[in-house]
């Protein structure tokens, strides 16, 4: 990227002289264009909706709500771009979600009372929780030993265990649906129960604030320790603003979705407070769904590129061959991205069944589908070694804003589908035509 | 012409692999072949399409193992079981492939599975694109592009950067895998001169190429494989191209082959 300061930026095609320079101007910001694409197009299909509806789409509940429903599928396909990145696929994610949701609705309300852990133990929800992660890391590992180390193909032991594990849930309820979880549990799946509340979110966007501008001066800082090129000053200090910017924007949207007016009243009365005429406002702030998001999509871009797994992960992708010949335990790599994907499923599980408060046995059906869906439009290339975290976070809210926003509009559910495959499509097509222009010169 | 015509007396050879076998299914790819390195000289290895060059020089790299045989280094037996523990032993291994992951940059290809990390284990990416600028501007001045994936870099860039990989980490054995066959006359003359430098810094290099010419010019011996066996080592100021090249064909040493044979080569 840093070549783009000295050399042309990109291929010049056609000789848009005003185009060039504002290409040249994102260069010198390092943004990721690919990114800044989707975000664009994020932005364009939920205004589209908004304006279809009549101006009512686009309110800070349904941002949220929306925010909400992708959040499992955004959650699992971080850990997909790095399945799909170094050649593999996972078919199974839905089915180990099933599995594990209805660990956590057994686990609350029969397994762990068994051993005398009541739901009216403290903590028992935590107890559950951290079983459940490790039953996720367990059958993720287990398909990744299979794959990794006896050699079967990806596609066929997780399509193995969708079919397995999906059979599994009904065996494990005997066919019934299980619920009543513990209330600690159930703010994980967000809401009214589960929102962080108005200070905390301020807090959030404080943190990431500092984050991002120390984040900056660390990057400087270390290209300057070496004598590398650095960006210019107002790309660092345009990168800032806009970060923080984000950041703030984010809280505040959080912030302004209240309390429903019939809770507000009983949070009113229950507080001693006297309700103002128009009702009182409570901001929720952050859901927690969201913050999970948020979390699993720094802490595994941070495992993408700043760790040795990462860095292998991605030059298996590559060059499986030349990882090996580099002497890189490539086995143990791929079999950490399945226990790794196991854990994010269980993340997911633990959101999916916290919003149910249990279990039913079709938790998580057909989100194999959608995961790799948004890892594929996030810019995830099957051909092994090219996909982003972030892109992959975004490929979900595209995919969540497109069903979101037509189902606002009143369109049916198959509708939907039909829409839904045609923008996956499509979107591959633009990467492959994109790609291919890039590489062709 | 057998081995002890070829080792040089007073100095204790480098890297010695003694009768190494290795056979896929029921064919002997490399069949009950020795030879021997010495620091500061190159050993051309010689022979034609499937002669076990590359099978034996994978058994040393650590990307094959030999079904049997003793490897030596430094006299000690040593077992090479992965391409780690060759790496352990300072064998560093230019493959023919290359063998670079595309979609990373020139660092992370000369780093890949020896990272520089800080502290906490989070990689060090400015320190290693410094080594890396380091050590390409002894091996190709001109290059500038550490940020782009190696996969848009020319034949000769590529090139560059697998060198470097083996260069940066003090290679004392090295073994190149037709390290000419993909590049220009510039770039094969660059690759010439930094066999030379290597060679004068006392390495011992591993030279397997087609070319019988850059074999000749570059090597102090060449060693000749044919189907398997290994014909014959032979030191190259006792033989002339044109030996070496009935050698390869033949299979036979110059002194065995007929007179009607080596006639058929020159008609």
């Amino acid at each position: 990227m840093a070549d783009a300061l000295t050399s042309t930026p990109a291929p010049a095609h056609g000789a848009d002289r005003g185009s060039n320079r504002l290409r040249g101007a994102l260069a010198a910001t390092e943004i990721d264009l690919r990114l800044f694409g989707m975000l664009v197009a994020l932005v364009g299909i939920l205004l589209g909706f908004h304006i279809m509806s009549g101006g009512k789409l686009i309110q800070p509940a349904n941002m949220i709500t929306l925010a909400v429903q992708a959040s499992g599928v955004a959650i699992m396909a971080t850990g997909m771009v790095l399945i799909i990145v170094s050649r593999n696929i996972d078919l199974s994610v839905g089915s180990i979600v099933g599995v594990v949701a209805m660990s956590y609705a057994l686990l609350m309300t029969d397994w762990l009372p068994a051993l005398g852990l009541g739901l009216d133990t403290p903590f028992q929800w935590l107890v559950a929780l951290v079983i459940g992660l490790g039953i996720g890391a367990l059958i993720g590992g287990f398909q990744g030993f299979l794959i990794a180390y006896v050699g079967i193909p990806s596609f066929i032991v997780t399509l193995g265990g969708l079919l397995s594990l999906r059979g599994t849930v009904w065996l494990m309820s005997s066919g019934a649906a299980v619920s009543g979880l513990q209330t600690e549990f159930r703010k994980i799946g967000g809401g009214v129960l589960g929102s962080i509340g108005e200070t905390a979110t301020w807090v959030v966007a404080g943190v990431a604030c500092l984050a991002i501008i120390g984040l900056i001066v660390y990057n400087r800082r270390q290209r300057q320790r070496f004598g590398f090129p650095v960006r210019p000053m107002w790309a660092e200090v345009l990168l800032g603003a806009v970060g923080c910017a984000a950041a703030v924007g984010l809280s505040a949207v959080a912030n302004s979705n209240y309390l429903p007016p019939g809770l507000a009243t009983q949070y009113a009365l229950e507080h001693g407070i006297i309700e103002p005429p128009g009702g009182l406002k409570v901001p929720l702030g952050f859901p927690w769904p969201v913050l999970l998001v948020m979390f699993a999509t720094l802490a595994m871009t941070f495992l993408a590129t700043r760790r040795r797994f990462g860095r292998y992960v991605y030059a298996y992708g590559g060059n499986p061959d030349a990882a090996e010949l580099a002497g890189i335990n490539t086995r143990w790599t791929i079999m950490k991205t399945f226990i790794l994907m196991g854990v994010l499923c269980a993340i997911a599980a633990a959101i999916g069944s916290a919003r149910l408060n249990g279990a039913t046995l079709n938790v998580g059906q057909t989100d194999e589908l959608y995961v790799i869906a948004a890892a594929v439009v996030g810019g995830t290339s099957f051909a092994g070694g090219i996909g982003t975290i972030p892109g992959a976070v975004l490929g979900a809210l595209v995919m969540q804003s497109l069903q979101y926003g037509l189902s606002f509009n009143q369109v049916n559910s198959p509708t939907q589908n039909v829409v839904a495959g045609i923008v996956l499509i499509l979107a591959v097509a633009f990467d492959t035509y994109n790609r291919r222009r890039g590489s062709a010169r | 012409m057998s081995e002890a015509v070829a080792a040089q007396p007073g100095r204790a050879p480098l890297v010695e692999m003694r009768n190494i076998r290795v056979a896929f299914g029921g064919v002997h790819a490399v069949d009950d072949v020795s030879i021997a390195l010495y620091p500061g000289e190159v050993l051309g290895l010689v022979g034609g399409n499937g002669a076990g060059k590359s099978t034996l020089i994978r058994t040393l790299s650590g990307a094959h193992r030999a079904d049997s045989g003793e490897i030596l280094v430094d006299g000690q037996p040593q077992a090479i079981g992965n391409p780690r523990d060759a790496k352990a032993l300072n064998i560093e291994c230019i493959y023919q492939t290359l063998a670079l992951a595309d979609n990373v940059d020139a660092p992370a290809n000369v780093f890949l599975g020896r990272e520089m990390t800080s502290s906490w284990g989070v990689l060090d990416d400015g320190a290693m694109e410094d080594a890396t600028r380091r050590v390409m501007g002894r091996l190709n001045p001109k290059f500038k592009r550490f940020k782009t994936p190696v996969k848009s870099l020319s034949g000769g860039q590529r090139q560059a950067v697998a060198i470097a990989r083996a260069v940066h980490f003090n290679a004392r054995i090295m073994i190149m895998d037709e390290p000419t066959a993909a590049l220009g006359p510039a770039e094969t003359a660059q690759v010439r001169h930094l066999i030379q430098q290597l060679k004068n810094e006392g390495l011992g290099i591993f030279l397997i190429s087609h070319d019988i010419h850059d074999v000749f010019d570059l090597s102090d011996r060449i060693s000749v494989m044919y189907h398997g066996r290994l014909v014959g080592t032979v030191r190259k100021a006792d033989v002339t191209p044109d030996d070496v090249l009935a050698m390869i064909i033949l299979g036979k040493r110059p002194d065995e082959a007929t007179r009607e044979e080596l006639a058929e080569l020159h008609p």
